[in-house]
């Protein structure tokens, strides 16, 4: 059996972490179906109805309505697009980067290494929150961006996007320079060098595969991060802006009528809960089934 | 041993003094500058007039320029005035750090003090009914949205129950501070405890794993004395260097929870600041996270070092 092979039928046979991969596949479902559903409802994320403010759970809204009378189920399947999304995106591209970096400064060694390792704890070594706070204040039209693509709300998402990932990469350049040390001066890679292949090819053929399960884990587990950092930016107005919905700032306006209608608050924080935990379980579960030495979990 | 914490010490002064020009750059990037918060304020200001006071206050400087004046200042303990509190930022400060102290303090000891004793026993029965428990725990505590653990904490206790106050740090009159921190410190400790008790426990399996431990209990020793007495103490160092770097935090605050709780720390300052386009301040707050969280750092490699004798410094 191929070590692939091994990996993925250890991975069925752990229960949690299958039934956290079906979760999350229909949460993602129904998020990128949200349109779908709320046309099948009648509902509109988007519909402002002010007679009918605050409303309890009935049939026209099954989990009732918010400050401004909107639907708060047909809310929630928009802020769930938009947060995993944002969760999904960010991991993908803080994976690519901080593979990039780790493959270069492992293989490549030296300079470049020590040049690339230093910036790496450099951005390990900040704190982190207060760092997106200010990245986040950042008035882009300072930046000399033009006004109509700032106020689009596909830039808002966009630009939360970068600045978590311009600091997220630093685990996954960390594992994958281990792995591309590891691997530098191993007979294989050797043969394959005294055979004539360049650098390049080595790295795509031979340190690229083997640095894959690392990187498949650490990504998997940043996901859940980046949607807790995303709804507590977005919690503290400075994430995605209304009226564009992310369960994140639908805990903000909660908090305003956290005496009048403390119910507001429940929902959202339960989804970004379950989405984050089923991550990690995912996470570990691909761990225990890469690695099935590793000292981690069994539930 | 000292080159190297000399080494550490420059390595983190030059992260800092990067930081420092980065985070100038960035407040000048934020929306509103200066001179338009006081042409707001007076409408009367002619554009020569704003150009003048530009050019009073060094604004039209470069920005290399103005950060090298705002660096010579600094170092000599001038951090200039607060906008938002019409003082210097120093004393401004000064309470908050208090407030921080006293509220991460209490949390991170409570916390320790419930996830090592469960992480411990997790840790020597690997996959027992208590360590799914604990571990189930442990992934609730880490996927938590701290600010959503402190809204439902708010709900229950402040908006339901009735029992505690829901934010502040002191009712008028005062002497109720007491009160004022139980929500907030059982959020930040609740959200600590799986980070720890995974520590713990990870630690404690990969101890329990070395031949060592064989021998202690080959020589007759109780399983008890082998793991309170040898295990223990290994284990230990791993989760000694996790908390040094969590030790930055007791001065820079908990952002999220203090707003959250309208707790008076460095988070909230730090959060204020920035959203009060309060420069000066801001500048400060953040500088002051990024140094504690640097010392933390280099807190933890020593504290590594000199728990465990087998590493030695050429």
């Amino acid at each position: 059996m191929s070590p692939g092979r091994a990996a993925f039928s250890r991975f069925m046979r752990n229960r949690l972490a299958v039934g956290c991969l079906i979760l999350l596949v229909l949460l993602c479902l129904l998020a990128a179906g949200a349109p779908l559903i709320e046309a099948m409802l009648g509902i509109d994320p988007e519909a402002v109805d002010l007679m009918a403010r605050l409303e309890p759970a009935s049939a026209a809204h099954p989990l009732g309505t918010d400050e401004l009378g909107r639907d708060v189920l047909a809310r929630l399947l928009e802020g769930g697009r938009v947060s995993l999304a944002v969760g999904l995106a960010t991991a993908l591209i803080a994976a690519l980067v901080g593979t990039l970096i780790g493959v270069a400064a492992g293989y490549v060694g030296g300079a470049l290494d020590a040049l690339l390792m230093r910036l790496t704890d450099g951005v390990i070594a900040l704190p982190l929150l207060p760092l997106l706070i200010v990245l986040a204040a950042v008035d882009p039209a300072k930046l000399g961006l033009p006004a109509e693509m700032v106020g689009s709300p596909w830039f808002g998402l966009a630009r939360i996007v970068a600045i978590i990932g311009l600091v997220g990469w630093t685990t996954v350049a960390r594992l994958s320079r281990a792995a591309a040390l590891s691997l530098r001066d191993r007979d294989f890679v050797r043969a394959s060098r005294a055979t004539g292949a360049g650098p390049l090819r080595i790295m795509r053929r031979h340190i690229l595969p083997n640095v894959v399960s690392p990187v498949i884990v650490a990504t998997t587990l940043s996901v859940g991060n980046v949607i807790l950092l995303e709804s507590a930016l977005s919690f503290l107005g400075l994430g995605i802006q209304p009226p564009l919905p992310s369960w994140g700032n639908m805990l903000s306006g909660a908090l305003e009528l956290i005496h009048a209608s403390p119910a507001l608050a429940v929902w959202p924080g339960v989804m970004i809960f379950l989405t984050v935990l089923a991550f990690n379980f995912l996470g570990d579960g691909l761990q225990d089934a890469f690695e099935p030495r590793s000292p981690t979990t069994r539930l | 041993m000292l080159r190297h914490l000399a080494g550490r010490i420059g390595q983190s002064a030059v992260v800092l003094l990067i930081m420092s020009f980065v985070v100038y750059g960035l407040i000048g990037l934020m929306p509103g500058d200066p001179i338009d918060l006081m042409i707001s304020s007076n409408p009367k200001l002619t554009p020569a007039d704003a150009e003048r006071l530009r050019h009073l206050y060094g604004l039209d400087q470069p920005l290399l320029g103005r950060w090298w004046a705002w660096l010579g200042a600094a170092l000599s303990g001038d951090f200039g005035h607060s906008r938002l509190y019409a003082r210097p930022v120093l004393e401004v400060m000064a309470a908050p750090l208090v407030n921080t102290l006293l509220l991460m303090g209490t949390a991170l000891t409570l916390s320790l003090a419930i996830a090592l004793p469960l992480g411990v026993l997790a840790g020597t029965r690997p996959g027992g009914w208590f360590d799914r428990a604990a571990n189930l725990l442990a992934f609730a505590g880490i996927s938590m949205p701290v600010f959503w653990l402190g809204l439902m904490l708010i709900v229950l206790f402040a908006v339901r129950l009735g029992w505690l106050p829901a934010s502040g740090v002191e009712t008028v009159g005062g002497g109720d501070r007491a009160r004022h921190m139980v929500l907030p410190v059982l959020t930040l400790a609740l959200a600590g405890i799986g980070q720890h008790l995974r520590y713990m426990r990870a630690a404690m399996i990969e101890t329990l794993r070395q031949d060592w431990i064989r021998t202690a209990r080959a020589k007759g020793l109780s399983w008890r004395r082998v793991v309170l007495r040898h295990a223990l103490r290994h284990a230990l160092t791993p989760v000694a260097t996790v908390v040094a770097l969590e030790a930055g935090a007791l001065f820079s605050g908990a952002l999220i929870t203090e707003t959250v709780f309208a707790w008076p720390g460095m988070g909230k300052l730090i959060y204020d600041s920035v959203m009060g386009n309060d420069f000066n301040l801001a500048l400060a707050t953040l500088l002051l996270a990024t140094a504690v969280t640097l010392a933390a750092n280099v807190a933890a490699d020593f504290a590594y070092a000199a728990l465990d004798p087998r590493i030695t410094w050429r």
